[in-house]
C-alpha cells in the first residue's frame, strides 16, 4: 500500500514539472502553419505574397470581427457546457430593428419618419438591447425549463429570423445616418471586436463571473453545492451572448449601411467554429477568450486565402466544413490523451 | 488450460459440458483501483442447485467480486473457472454466453420497447424474410414466462411496469439465456412482501432446476430464508463460507464486523459546547422522515445505516440541495429556512459530498479554482473582482496546512490521488470558515496515510468548536471518531448510541434490523 502511495506521488511531480505551455500557443502555431501554407502557394500559382499585402490582411481582419464579437458571447455559453445557435438570426433582427431608427430624415422612405436623425446611440442601444433581451429569454427558457440549450437556442434561431423578416416584410432598411454608419467604417469593427474580446478575457480571467462559468461548465453539480446560483448565471452568460449578438447585428448594419432580413444567416455556426477551432471544449469547463481570437482569425485568413487562391466558392464551403470537424476531433483525442495520464 | 470464452462458449453449445464439483469458481481473485484494494486474495465456490449469499459491509467487495464473476471488471490476478475450466471473461456478453447473467440492482431494461422485445434483443426470431417475427417471440415470451410463473403480458412495453415486474423480466431476460449461474445484486430492496414471496419462488425453483444462484444481500431474514450457503467479506478480504442452518445471527453480525481495529483513531475529548443545530421530524417525502437531532459545538455525530439507508439524503437537505418537505432546522436555537446551498453557506454549514467526482470536485480545473470556488460567495471578492493574491495566499496557505502532495496549485485536481482530492475539498469548505461541517463519507477510497490525516484534521476542528456530522459506511470510522451516533433504516432514524456504549453489533442491529 505504502509503496503505492509514493509511486503516485512521483507521478503526480513528474506532471506537474513539466512546464505546461499556453494552450493557444498550439492554436496560434496552427494559424502560422497556415498561413506558411497559403504563402507558399501563393508563390507557386498565383506569384504573390500572402501575407505581405497589409489590404488584404485588412480586409481579412475586417470579415471575420463581426464572427469574433459573436463568438465572444458563444466562447462564454460553451464554457458553460451549453451552446447558442440562435446569434446569427439575433445578428439580422437587431441589425434591421436598430437600422430603422438610424434612418437620416434625407431618406424619402423612412421607415418612422418621426424617429430619423437620431444619435447614434439610440440606434446603437436599442440594437444591443434587443440582442440582450433575446438572450436573457434564451437564458430563462433553458435555467427554469430545463430544456437542452440546443432546443431552447433553435427556437430562438428560427423566432428571430422570423422577426427580422416581418420587421418590414422582407424589405431592407436603407439611408442610414452618418454617425450610425461610422462605427462600421474602417478599422471600426475590429477595433469594437478587441474591446469586446479584452473586457471578456478580464471578466473570465478575474472576475467571479468568470470562476463561476468555468464552475458550472465544469461540473454543474459540484458548482451548484458549493453555492453558485447555478440558474440565475446561466442567464447572465446567455444574456450577454445575446447581447454581444446584438453589437454584432449593429456593426453590420453600420458596415453595410443598410439592413437586411437575410443577414448574419450561418454566423452562429462560424463562431462556434472559431470557439472550437480557438480550443474552447464543448463538454465545457475549458476555454479562453484569446483562443477564440485566434480561432476567428483562422477562420479569415482559410476564407482569405482560398479567394486569394481563386478556390471555387463550393469548395471553400466543403473544406470549412472538413477542417471544423477536424478542430473536434483533435479536441476529443486531447481529452482521452489527459485521461490516460 | 485457459480457454477462451468462445471456445467454452461452443463447448456449452455443443452439450458436452464437462461436469465439475463447483458451477463457478474463483481463487486469489485481486483487484485494485487508484487508491484501494477492493478485493484482495478473495475466493468463491458456487455449487449447482444453490442460493449462495453474499454478505459484508459496504465496501467489503461483494459488488466487485460480481462484476468479475460477470464479466464487467477484470481481475488484476487469480483465476476463475467455469466448471473447473480457467476462463478469462472479456465482457459481460462473454459471460453470458457462457451461462452467467447478472441482474444489476439498476435495472438494465429499454422503457420504450416491449417486455418480449427486451427480453430477445439481439437474438430475435426471423420469419424467412429476415424481418423480426413478433408471433413466434410472443410465443417464446409466453413459454418462458410459464416455465417461470410470471404472469405478465409480453406485449406491454416496459415502461408501464412497476419495478417488481421488471425484476421479474430481467429475471426472465437471464433465464432465457440458459444461464447456469444467475447473479442478483440485491433484488428485494424496491420490492413488497409479497413481491418478494414470488420472486424467492422463482428461485426456488430455478434453484431445483439445478441453476446456481449468486444472491448480494444486507438482509438477514432472508439469508435464512432462502440462503443454502453463504460467504462473507470484509474490506475487502475473504472471511469465509459456510451452510446457513447451522449459524446464528449473531455470528454473521461477527465475521461481517469482527475485525480488530488497528487503525489508531486521534479521538480527543473536547470540551462540548451549545447545540448549535438542532434539526426537528425532517422529511423528505418518500426519501426520509421524520428525523431529529442535535449538534453541539466541538461534537462529532456519526451518521451510520446501509446504503439507501437516507444518510446522504439528510445531508443535502441540510445543505439546501433538496429542501424539505416538512420539518424544521433551528441554528443557535432560532429557526432558518435553508432552501439552497447558498443560504447554507451563509449560515456558516459546510458539506463535504458523498461522490468526489460527480459533486465534489471540478475535475478538468486546477487545485486553485476548485478550493476557492465556495468561498467566492462573499469574501476575496471586491466589485465583482475576485482578489487573485489573497485568495491565491489563502489556498496556499490551506493546502500546506492540509498537506495536499502536489508540486503547485495550478495542477488540476484530477490528477491528484483520491486521498489529496479529498483535502483540496475540505479545504475548499474550510476557507469558508463553516460552524457546522457535514462529513458524507469523508475516507471513502483512499489510503490509510490520508485516512489517518483527515481524523487529525476532523478531531481539531472539533477541538475549535465546528459540529461535525460524519456519515460513514466504515464502522471503525464512526465508532472511532464519533462521540455520538445516529443510525438510519429505510429512511428513518432507529436509533442513537453513545460513545460508551456504541458497539459495532449494535449499531450493525440497528442498521440492519
Amino acid at each position: 500500500m505504502d509503496t503505492n502511495v509514493a509511486a503516485h506521488g512521483t507521478s503526480t511531480t513528474l506532471v506537474g514539472s513539466r512546464r505546461r505551455m499556453p494552450p493557444e500557443f498550439n492554436i496560434f502555431l496552427v494559424l502560422l502553419g497556415i498561413a506558411l501554407v497559403y504563402e507558399i502557394l501563393g508563390w507557386m500559382f498565383v506569384g504573390q505574397s500572402f501575407l505581405m499585402n497589409s489590404q488584404r490582411l485588412t480586409i481579412m481582419i475586417l470579415q471575420v470581427s463581426v464572427i469574433g464579437i459573436i463568438a465572444v458571447g458563444v466562447t462564454q455559453v460553451i464554457i458553460t457546457g451549453g451552446i447558442d445557435l440562435s446569434s446569427g438570426s439575433v445578428v439580422g433582427m437587431t441589425a434591421m430593428i436598430s437600422a430603422s431608427v438610424a434612418q437620416a430624415s434625407t431618406w424619402p422612405r423612412a421607415l418612422y419618419p418621426s424617429l430619423t436623425d437620431l444619435p447614434a446611440i439610440v440606434p446603437i442601444g436599442l440594437g444591443v438591447g434587443i440582442g440582450l433581451v433575446a438572450g436573457y429569454i434564451n437564458g430563462q427558457l433553458i435555467a427554469k425549463t430545463k430544456i437542452p440549450p440546443f432546443i431552447a437556442t433553435l427556437g430562438m434561431m428560427v423566432s428571430a429570423r422570423g422577426v427580422s423578416k416581418w420587421y418590414t416584410k422582407g424589405q431592407p432598411v436603407s439611408g442610414l445616418t452618418d454617425q450610425f454608419n461610422f462605427i462600421g467604417t474602417g478599422i471600426w469593427p475590429v477595433i469594437v471586436f478587441l474591446v469586446v474580446a479584452l473586457i471578456f478575457h478580464i471578466a473570465l480571467r478575474y472576475t467571479r463571473y468568470g470562476k463561476f462559468t468555468y464552475a458550472i461548465g465544469a461540473n454543474v453539480q459540484a458548482a451548484r453545492v458549493s453555492g453558485i446560483n447555478v440558474e440565475a448565471h446561466l442567464i447572465k452568460v446567455y444574456a450577454i451572448a445575446g447581447m454581444l449578438a446584438g453589437l454584432a447585428g449593429v456593426v453590420t448594419a453600420a458596415r453595410a449601411q443598410t439592413a437586411q432580413a437575410g443577414m448574419g444567416v450561418m454566423y452562429e455556426l462560424d463562431a462556434i467554429a472559431a470557439t472550437v477551432i480557438g480550443g474552447t471544449s464543448l463538454t465545457g469547463g475549458v476555454g479562453r477568450i484569446t483562443g477564440t481570437v485566434i480561432g476567428t482569425v483562422i477562420l479569415g485568413v482559410m476564407t482569405s486565402g482560398f479567394t486569394f487562391l481563386r478556390v471555387d466558392a463550393y469548395y471553400q464551403e466543403i473544406v470549412k466544413g472538413v477542417i471544423i470537424v477536424a478542430a473536434v476531433v483533435v479536441d476529443v483525442y486531447r481529452q482521452k490523451g489527459r485521461k490516460k495520464t | 488450460m485457459t480457454l477462451s470464452p468462445t471456445t467454452m462458449a461452443a463447448v456449452r453449445a455443443s452439450g458436452a459440458i464437462p461436469n465439475a464439483e463447483y458451477l463457478l469458481s474463483a481463487e486469489g481473485v485481486r483487484k485494485e483501483f487508484p487508491g484501494v484494494v477492493a478485493l484482495d486474495d478473495v475466493e468463491f465456490k458456487l455449487k449447482r442447485g444453490t442460493v449462495h449469499a453474499l454478505m459484508g459491509e459496504n465496501g467489503a467487495g461483494k459488488s466487485t467480486l460480481m462484476k468479475i464473476l460477470a464479466g464487467i471488471y477484470h481481475p488484476d490476478r487469480g483465476e476463475v473457472k467455469l466448471r473447473g475450466v480457467d476462463i478469462q471473461l472479456k465482457s459481460p456478453l462473454d459471460a453470458l454466453e457462457n451461462g452467467i447473467a447478472m441482474i444489476h440492482q439498476e435495472l438494465n431494461l429499454m422503457p420504450f420497447m416491449t417486455v418480449a422485445e427486451n427480453i430477445w434483443i439481439r437474438r430475435e426470431p426471423k420469419n424467412r424474410f429476415g424481418f423480426v417475427d413478433h408471433g413466434e417471440m410472443r410465443r417464446m415470451t409466453a413459454k418462458l414466462f410459464e416455465r417461470l410463473k410470471i404472469n405478465l403480458d409480453p406485449e406491454i412495453e416496459v415502461r408501464h411496469l412497476s419495478v417488481a415486474n421488471r425484476q421479474m423480466v430481467e429475471i426472465a431476460k437471464a433465464v432465457s439465456y440458459e444461464s447456469d449461474v444467475l447473479i442478483m445484486d440485491e433484488p428485494t430492496s424496491a420490492l413488497t412482501e409479497r413481491e418478494v414471496a414470488h420472486l424467492f419462488e422463482i428461485i426456488r425453483d430455478l434453484r431445483s432446476q439445478g441453476i446456481g444462484i449468486v444472491y448480494i444481500t444486507h438482509k438477514m431474514n432472508e439469508l435464512f430464508e432462502i440462503a443454502d450457503e453463504f460467504s462473507v467479506f470484509r474490506d475487502g478480504k475473504y472471511i469465509g463460507t459456510h451452510a446457513s442452518s447451522n449459524v446464528t445471527r449473531d455470528d454473521i453480525i461477527r465475521m461481517m464486523v469482527g475485525r480488530e481495529i488497528t487503525q489508531m483513531f486521534p479521538k480527543e475529548e473536547v470540551p462540548i459546547g451549545d447545540v448549535v443545530l438542532s434539526v426537528k421530524d425532517l422529511t423528505l417525502d418518500g426519501v426520509f422522515r421524520d428525523v431529529s437531532f442535535d449538534v453541539r459545538a466541538g461534537e462529532i455525530l456519526g451518521v451510520a445505516g446501509l446504503v439507501g439507508s437516507g444518510r446522504s439524503n439528510v445531508a443535502e437537505t441540510l445543505f439546501g440541495v433538496t429542501p424539505a418537505s416538512s420539518g424544521t432546522i433551528a441554528i443557535d436555537g432560532k429557526d432558518v429556512v435553508i432552501d439552497n446551498p447558498n443560504t447554507a453557506i451563509r449560515h456558516r454549514l459546510a458539506f463535504l459530498t458523498e461522490d468526489r467526482k460527480d459533486t465534489g470536485c471540478l475535475l478538468i480545473l486546477d487545485i486553485l479554482e476548485n478550493m476557492q470556488i465556495a468561498v467566492l460567495q462573499d469574501k476575496f471578492v471586491k466589485r465583482g473582482f475576485v482578489s487573485e493574491k489573497a485568495i491565491t495566499a489563502a489556498c496556499e496557505e490551506m493546502s500546506r496546512k492540509l498537506r495536499v502532495k502536489t508540486p503547485n496549485l495550478q495542477e488540476r485536481i484530477e490528477n491528484l490521488s483520491g486521498g489529496n482530492q479529498q483535502k483540496v475539498l475540505i479545504g475548499r469548505w474550510l476557507l469558508t470558515n463553516p460552524r457546522i461541517l457535514i462529513l458524507d463519507e469523508p475516507t471513502r477510497g483512499i489510503d490509510v496515510g490520508a485516512k489517518a490525516e483527515i481524523h487529525r484534521l476532523v478531531t481539531e476542528l472539533a477541538r475549535n468548536g465546528v459540529a461535525v456530522i460524519m456519515i460513514s459506511s466504515e464502522m471503525p470510522e464512526v465508532l472511532g471518531m464519533s462521540d455520538r451516533i445516529m443510525v438510519m433504516h429505510e429512511g428513518r432514524v432507529t436509533g442513537f448510541l453513545d460513545r460508551a456504549e456504541a458497539t459495532q453489533i449494535k449499531v450493525m442491529e440497528l442498521a440492519a434490523r
